[in-house]
C-alpha cells in the first residue's frame, strides 16, 4: 500500500511530522513502512512561464528563440527545437540553473550562437506521462491551458501537484483495513496523538422523480459468497478526465489516472478500501444484475481483454444473458466504461476472501481489488464508499446521481463482543500498563466500550480475544517498553535424546577422521537414479513426488542420498580440489504403501571420497565408526549392486544379520557418469539401524594383569581365500586364550605362482590368571596350524 | 715432610691444569693421577718414609688432593659432556621453516555449527530438542496453526504439495503443534530443521532452508519473558553488547506477533553498510502463542500462556560469516567448506 501523505493530511493533521519520524512510529505501532519516496524532489527551478514572442533562430531550420514571461521583471530566452510552441503558449520553463528527474541539470548556454537562458519541458522530461496529463502531446512541449494563467511564474511542483511523499506500507494479511488512506489515518491519528477528521459523503441527488429502480435489479443467489451487495446508478455521464489534484493523488498512489468514472472507482477504494466496480448500464443485458457463481466451462473476458474459462466454484456478476464480472477480481471487457458511456452503474461489494482468493488464483489473476478481498473486507464500509463515490461525480460533474441505492445485505452480523480483562492483559505481557491508557488507545482504534466488554469496530475481524486486544494495546504503547524478565516457570531439562546424542558422536568422529560435512538437497531429479546406475526395477526408485515440483530437479525426495554425495564429489573434482573426503547426515523419505500416510525419514549417512585412499580406507572409517558405536560388525561381499564395482563392495553386517550399510568402490561406469576416471568410494549409512545395535560404553574392563604373548604365522594360499576365513579358524582353533587374531601383511608375488598369496597372522595369546609358558603357547600354535592344514589346506612357511 | 707437601701440591696443579686443556681426557687424568699407579698413589706409598707424627696431616692432605682432584674431574666431565651434546644437538638443527606434518581434519559445514551453536544456548535454558518429519500433513503445518484453507498468509510461503493433504512443511512450527498435542506443559523445546519453500535459487532465496524455532509454554509466561529469553540469546550469540528491538507484526499463529532486530553487529548500532546504515538486523519471528493454536493443542489458554520463536539458520550463517551469497552453502566446494 502505497500511501500520499498530502492526503493523510484530509482524515489527520500529520503535515509538520518529519517524514522519518513518521515511518519510525508508525513501524514501531504495526503499520511496517517498507520505504519512502520523496516525489517532486528531482525537480528544481521549472517554473510556469508564457511565451510572449517567437523568432527564428538565424543559424538554424528547426531551432527557434522564444521569449518568455517567468514572472520575473525581464523576459526569459530560451532557444527551443520543438515545433508545437505557440506566441501566448503556457509552458513548463527549466529556468537556468535547474534541475530535471534523472539527474539532467540545465545550465545556461548557447545554441549556434544564440544565449538560451533555460529549456522548455515536455511531460517525459517531469517524469510525466499522458496519463498524468490528458491530451498533452508526447513529442513536445507539455501545453498548459489558460487555466494555469494565474500561476506564471510560479514553480510547476506546486502548480502540477507534483510534490508529495509517498510512503509505502508492508500491510499484514490481517488488517486489511489498513489497505486505505483512512485505514492509516486512522493508526496516525493514534500513533501520534491527533485528531481523526473521518467525513460523512453527502449525495445531492437529482430529485427528479427518477429512481434506481427504473434502471436496474439485483438478484444474489450466493449469499454465502456475496454477503453484501450495494449499487447505485449515475445518468447523463460526460467521461472525461479527472481534475488535476484527483490525477496527482493517484499518481502519488501508484494508480495510473484513466478517466474521471474509473478514476473515482479506484480513488474510493484507495480512500476508503472498498474495491468498486463501473458497469456501462447500456451493456447489462435485461437491466438485471445477478450475484452467481458460473456454470461449469462458462467464458469471460476480462478488462485486459484476457479469456477465462470458469468453474463452477468462481463467482461473477451476471446480466441477464452473460458474466459482466468476475465477482471482487476484475470486471469484464463486455460492459467496460468507454467514451462514449452515458449511464454508469456502481457496484459496492463484499466478496468473501477465500471464495475471491481462490478465483483469483485459478485465473492467474491478482488485481489491487482481489488482494483486498481475500483478506476479508468490511461489509459495513459498502454503503459509506458508494456514497463517496457518487459524492464525488457530483464534485467532478461526471454526472447526475439517479436517486435510490439497492443494497442487498443478506450477511449482516451483529457486532462482535470482547470481554475487556485489564489484569489478565498485563499479566500476560508481563506490564503494568494503566487500564486508563488500555481504554484510550481502544477507544481511538474505534473499539466501543459497553460494560465489562467492548464491542469491536466491523473492520477489525481479526480482533477475536483477550490476546488481540493485548496487542492493541501494546502496539500503541511500544513494544519495547516490556522489561526483559526471566522465565519463572517449572524447571525442565535441557537435553539432547540419546539418538542426537549418538548422530553426534558419528559426526564428531567423522570430522576427527578428516572427513568434512556436506549438506544437499532432500529433493533431486529421477534422472539421478539412472546416473547413478540404479536398476529401472530397484525399489528405491518408488519415491515421494511433490506435485508441484520448481523443475524436474527438484522434483522427488530422495530415497537415497548417494546420488547427491556424487554430485558434491564430483563438483569438487571439477574445481580440482585434491583428496577430497566428505560425508552428510543426510535424510531419507521412505513413502509409505498408504498414500494418505508420511513417509518414513530414516536418517542416511553418507560418507564419498577420492584421490588417496583405497577400499580399505573407506572399511577402515566405516570400523572406526562401528568401534565408536561398540557395535560388532563383519563384511560380506556384494557383487549384484549396479552402482558400485563388482569385486569391490561389501555389505556391512551387524551380529544378528542387519544390514547396517553397503559401501564400496563406485562402478567405473557410474562414476564416468560424474566425470570420474579415477576410482571413487562411496558408502551409505543406515543411522537407526546402526544406533539400534550401538550400546554406551557400561564398564571398565580391568587392565591385564599377565603378560601377553605374541606368534606369528606366516603361509602361501589361494588369492580366493578370504582373511576373513583364516581369521575365524584360527581363532576358534586358539579357544579362549586368544585375544587378538590380526592380519599384518598380505604379499603376492612372482615365486609365489600365480593365484597365490603370502599372508602373515600375528596371534596375541594371554590368560588373566597366570603368565603363559612356553609349552602352554606351543600348544596353541600347534592346534592353530592343524586347523589351518585341516580346514584350509594350509601349510606353514618354513 | 715439607717435600711431601710440595709434591702434593704440585700434583694437584698438575691434575688441574691438564684438565683445562680443550681436549683433556678426564678418564686419563684420572688413571693417572689416581689410578694404581698414579702420581697421587706413589705418594701415598711413599708416606711410609714419614715420622708417625707426620703421617696423618700429610695423609689428611693426601685425601684433600684427592678428593679436589676427583671433583675436578667430574666437573670437567660433565662440562665436556654437556658440550659434545651441545655441538651434537646444533648438528641434529632443523629447518623452522619447512612446513610441519598435514593433518587431515575435517570441517563441519557452517550450517551445522551455527545450528549447533544455538542448540548449545537454548539447551542451556533448559530446552530440549524436537524432531518432527518434513514431509507433514497440511494439518499440521496450516491448520493447527491457525492458517485454514484460502488464508492469505498461506501466500507468504509458497508451498510444494505431494497430495492435498500431504505437503513439505514450510516451517518448522508444525513440530510445535505435534508437540503441545502429545505433551502436557511445562513445555519448552527448540526445533530445528528444514523448510520447504516454492523459491527459485538466488543468492537470497532456496527452495529448501534451515529454521530454528523455540517454543515455551507454561503457567504465567508473559511477553517480557519472551523478551528476556530472546536478549540473553542475541548476547550469547552476537556478543554482550548486543540489543534487540520488537517491531509489531503478524504470524497467524501468535498474538501479538513481533518481528526482532538485534543491534549491528558489525557497527554496533551505528549504521553502516553491513546492516545498511539501519544499526538494527532483523532476525527473528516471534510472539505469543496464539490461544486458538493453544487450545486447538488440547492446552487451556486461561490456565496456560507460552511464547514462540523463529529464525532462519542461513541467514545467521550468512550474517555470522559475511557470505554474501546463499548458494555457496549447498554447493559444498571445498575451498568453501575448508574454512569453518
Amino acid at each position: 500500500m502505497i500511501l500520499s501523505l498530502e492526503w493523510l493530511t484530509e482524515f489527520t493533521d500529520t503535515a509538520e511530522i518529519n517524514v522519518k519520524e513518521f515511518c519510525n512510529r508508525m513501524t514501531d505501532t504495526g503499520s511496517k513502512v517498507e520505504g519512502y519516496e520523496i516525489l517532486g524532489e528531482d525537480i528544481e527551478n521549472v517554473k510556469v512561464g508564457r511565451i510572449t514572442s517567437i523568432r527564428k533562430h538565424e543559424n538554424s531550420d528547426h531551432l527557434q528563440i522564444c521569449m518568455l514571461d517567468v514572472g520575473t521583471d525581464s523576459p526569459l530566452q530560451i532557444v527551443t527545437g520543438a515545433q508545437n510552441v505557440f506566441e501566448g503558449a503556457i509552458v513548463p520553463v527549466a529556468v537556468a540553473v535547474a534541475h530535471l528527474p534523472g539527474d539532467v541539470t540545465i545550465k545556461p548556454g548557447k545554441l549556434r550562437g544564440v544565449a538560451s537562458e533555460g529549456m522548455l519541458c515536455s511531460i517525459g522530461e517531469l517524469n510525466l506521462t499522458e496519463h498524468d496529463m490528458p491530451g498533452a502531446d508526447n513529442n513536445g512541449i507539455l501545453i498548459l491551458g489558460e487555466e494555469f494563467a494565474d500561476d506564471i511564474g510560479h514553480d510547476i511542483r506546486d502548480v502540477l501537484k507534483l510534490s508529495d511523499t509517498a510512503v509505502e506500507f508492508e500491510i499484514t494479511p490481517n488488517r486489511p483495513d489498513c489497505l486505505s488512506v483512512i485505514g492509516l489515518a486512522r493508526e496516525a491519528s493514534v500513533s501520534f496523538d491527533k485528531k481523526l477528521n473521518l467525513h460523512t459523503p453527502e449525495v445531492k441527488g437529482t430529485s427528479d422523480g427518477d429512481n434506481i429502480k427504473n434502471y436496474l435489479s439485483v438478484t444474489n443467489q450466493s449469499p454465502a459468497l456475496c454477503p453484501r451487495y450495494t449499487a447505485r446508478v449515475v445518468k447523463n455521464v460526460h467521461i472525461a478526465p479527472s481534475p488535476l489534484w484527483l490525477r496527482a493523488r493517484l499518481r502519488a498512489s501508484g494508480v495510473r489516472p484513466i478517466n474521471n468514472i474509473v478514476d473515482i472507482t479506484n480513488y474510493v477504494m484507495l480512500e476508503y478500501g472498498q474495491p468498486m466496480h463501473a458497469f456501462d448500464y447500456k451493456c447489462l443485458d435485461g437491466s438485471a444484475i445477478t450475484v452467481r457463481t458460473a456454470a461449469e466451462g462458462e467464458h469471460f473476458i476480462s478488462l485486459d481483454s484476457k479469456e477465462h474459462t470458469l468453474d463452477s466454484a468462481a463467482l461473477v456478476i451476471a446480466d441477464a444473458k452473460k458474466p459482466v464480472a468476475l465477482a471482487g477480481v476484475m470486471g469484464g471487457e463486455n460492459s467496460e466504461i468507454v467514451d462514449s458511456t452515458t449511464t454508469v452503474v456502481f457496484e459496492s461489494a463484499n466478496f468473501m476472501g477465500a471464495s475471491v482468493r481462490v478465483t483469483a488464483k485459478k485465473q492467474g489473476m491478482r488485481t489491487e481489488s482481489s488482494a483486498r478481498f481475500e483478506k476479508g473486507l468490511d461489509p459495513e464500509n459498502t454503503l459509506p464508499a458508494i456514497q463517496r463515490a457518487c459524492e464525488l461525480v457530483e464534485l467532478l460533474g461526471a454526472g447526475e446521481v439517479v436517486d435510490g441505492i439497492i443494497d442487498i445485505y443478506p450477511g449482516k452480523t451483529d457486532a462482535r463482543r470482547v470481554a475487556f480483562e485489564p489484569e489478565r492483559i498485563n499479566t500476560f505481557l508481563g506490564t503494568d500498563i494503566d487500564v486508563d491508557f488500555m481504554k484510550d488507545a481502544l477507544m481511538r482504534l474505534g473499539f466501543v466500550f459497553d460494560g465489562s466488554c467492548v464491542i469491536v469496530p466491523s473492520w477489525r475481524s481479526d480482533v477475536e480475544d483477550m490476546a488481540d486486544l493485548a496487542e492493541e494495546v501494546i502496539r500503541i504503547r511500544g513494544y519495547n517498553t516490556i522489561q526483559s524478565t526471566a522465565i519463572y516457570a517449572s524447571t525442565t531439562e535441557g537435553c539432547r535424546t540419546p539418538k542426537q546424542k549418538f548422530e553426534l558422536l558419528l559426526e564428531r568422529t567423522l570430522i576427527g577422521m578428516g572427513l568434512s560435512e556436506i549438506q544437499t538437497f532432500s529433493f533431486i531429479s529421477p534422472k539421478f537414479y539412472d546416473k547413478f546406475g540404479m536398476s529401472s526395477d530397484d525399489s528405491r526408485r518408488r519415491s515421494v513426488v511433490i506435485s508441484n515440483p520448481l523443475g524436474e530437479d527438484t522434483s522427488i525426495m530422495r530415497t537415497t542420498a548417494l546420488p547427491s554425495m556424487l554430485e558434491v564429489l564430483s563438483r569438487n573434482n571439477n574445481f580440482n580440489n585434491e583428496n577430497t573426503r566428505l560425508f552428510e547426515m543426510a535424510t531419507v523419505y521412505l513413502p509409505s504403501e498408504d498414500p494418505d500416510a508420511l513417509p518414513e525419514e530414516p536418517t542416511s549417512l553418507t560418507i564419498g571420497f577420492y584421490g588417496k585412499g583405497d577400499f580399505y580406507t573407506m572399511k577402515g572409517m566405516l570400523e572406526t565408526l562401528c568401534r565408536v558405536s561398540r557395535v560388532k560388525v563383519s563384511c560380506t561381499a556384494k557383487s549384484d549392486d549396479p552402482s558400485f564395482h563388482p569385486g569391490r563392495c561389501a555389505e556391512l553386517i551387524a551380529e544378528d544379520g542387519a544390514v547396517i550399510g553397503v559401501f564400496g568402490q563406485i562402478h567405473p561406469n557410474v562414476a564416468s557418469n560424474y566425470g570420474f576416471s579415477a576410482p571413487v568410494y562411496c558408502a551409505e549409512i543406515r543411522v537407526p539401524v546402526l544406533f539400534a545395535h550401538a550400546h554406551e560404553m557400561e564398564e571398565y574392563h580391568p587392565l591385564p594383569k599377565y603378560p601377553a604373548v605374541t606368534r606369528d604365522f606366516s603361509f602361501t594360499c589361494d588369492e580366493q581365500l578370504e582373511v576373513g576365513v583364516i581369521e575365524n579358524v584360527m581363532s576358534r582353533a586358539g579357544g579362549k586364550l586368544v585375544e587378538d587374531v590380526r592380519l599384518f601383511d598380505i604379499y603376492r608375488g612372482a615365486q609365489l605362482g600365480e593365484g597365490k598369496k603370502s599372508v602373515s597372522m600375528r596371534v596375541v595369546l594371554r590368560a588373566a590368571d597366570r603368565t603363559l609358558t612356553q609349552e602352554d603357547s606351543d600348544k596353541i600354535s600347534a592346534k592353530i596350524i592343524d586347523a589351518l592344514a585341516r580346514d584350509l589346506g594350509i601349510t606353514l612357511r618354513s | 715432610m715439607n717435600d711431601m707437601k710440595e709434591l702434593l701440591q704440585g700434583i694437584l696443579a698438575d691434575a688441574l691444569d691438564q684438565l683445562k686443556a680443550d681436549d683433556a681426557q678426564p678418564d686419563q687424568i684420572r688413571v693417572r693421577f689416581l689410578g694404581k699407579k698414579g702420581d697421587l698413589t706413589a705418594v701415598l706409598r711413599g708416606m711410609g718414609s714419614l715420622s708417625p707424627e707426620e703421617r696423618p696431616a700429610i695423609g689428611q692432605l693426601a685425601n684433600e688432593v684427592r678428593t679436589q682432584i676427583e671433583n675436578a674431574i667430574e666437573k670437567r666431565q660433565t662440562e665436556l659432556n654437556d658440550k659434545k651434546l651441545k655441538s651434537k644437538l646444533l648438528a641434529e638443527r632443523v629447518d623452522v621453516t619447512v612446513p610441519g606434518e598435514e593433518f587431515a581434519v575435517g570441517h563441519q559445514h557452517p550450517l551445522t555449527l551455527v545450528r549447533r551453536e544455538l542448540e548449545d544456548i537454548f539447551l542451556g535454558l533448559g530446552f530440549s530438542i524436537a524432531e518432527g518429519p518434513e514431509v507433514e500433513y497440511d494439518y499440521y503445518n496450516f491448520q493447527a496453526l491457525n492458517i485454514p484453507e484460502n488464508h492469505p498468509a498461506r501466500d507468504t510461503q509458497d508451498t510444494f504439495y505431494i497430495t492435498d493433504k500431504i505437503l513439505l512443511r514450510s516451517q518448522t512450527s508444525p513440530v510445535q503443534a505435534r508437540v503441545m498435542e502429545k505433551q502436557k506443559p511445562p513445555i519448552r523445546i527448540i526445533s530445528p530443521g528444514r523448510v520447504y519453500r516454492s523459491d527459485d535459487v538466488d543468492a537470497t532465496h532456496s527452495p529448501l532452508f534451515h529454521q530454528f524455532e523455540g517454543l515455551v509454554v507454561d503457567k504465567g509466561i508473559t511477553m517480557g519473558d519472551l523478551k528476556g529469553v530472546l536478549e540473553l540469546f542475541a548476547k550469547t550469540m552476537f556478543g554482550e553488547e548486543t540489543r534487540i528491538r520488537f517491531r509489531p507484526h503478524h504470524f497467524p499463529f501468535t498474538e501479538p506477533s513481533a518481528e526482532v532486530d538485534v543491534s549491528c553487529f558489525a557497527c554496533g548500532g551505528k549504521g553502516c553498510r553491513f546492516c545498511k546504515g539501519e544499526g538494527w538486523i532483523e532476525i527473528l519471528g516471534a510472539g505469543m502463542v496464539h490461544p486458538k493454536v493453544l487450545s486447538g493443542c488440547g492446552i487451556d489458554p486461561r490456565e496456560y500462556s507460552g511464547f514462540a520463536f523463529g529464525l532462519g539458520i542461513e541467514r545467521i550463517a550468512l550474517l555470522k560469516y559475511h557470505i554474501d551469497d546463499m548458494r555457496l552453502l549447498y554447493e559444498n566446494d571445498m575451498r568453501f567448506l575448508g574454512q569453518f
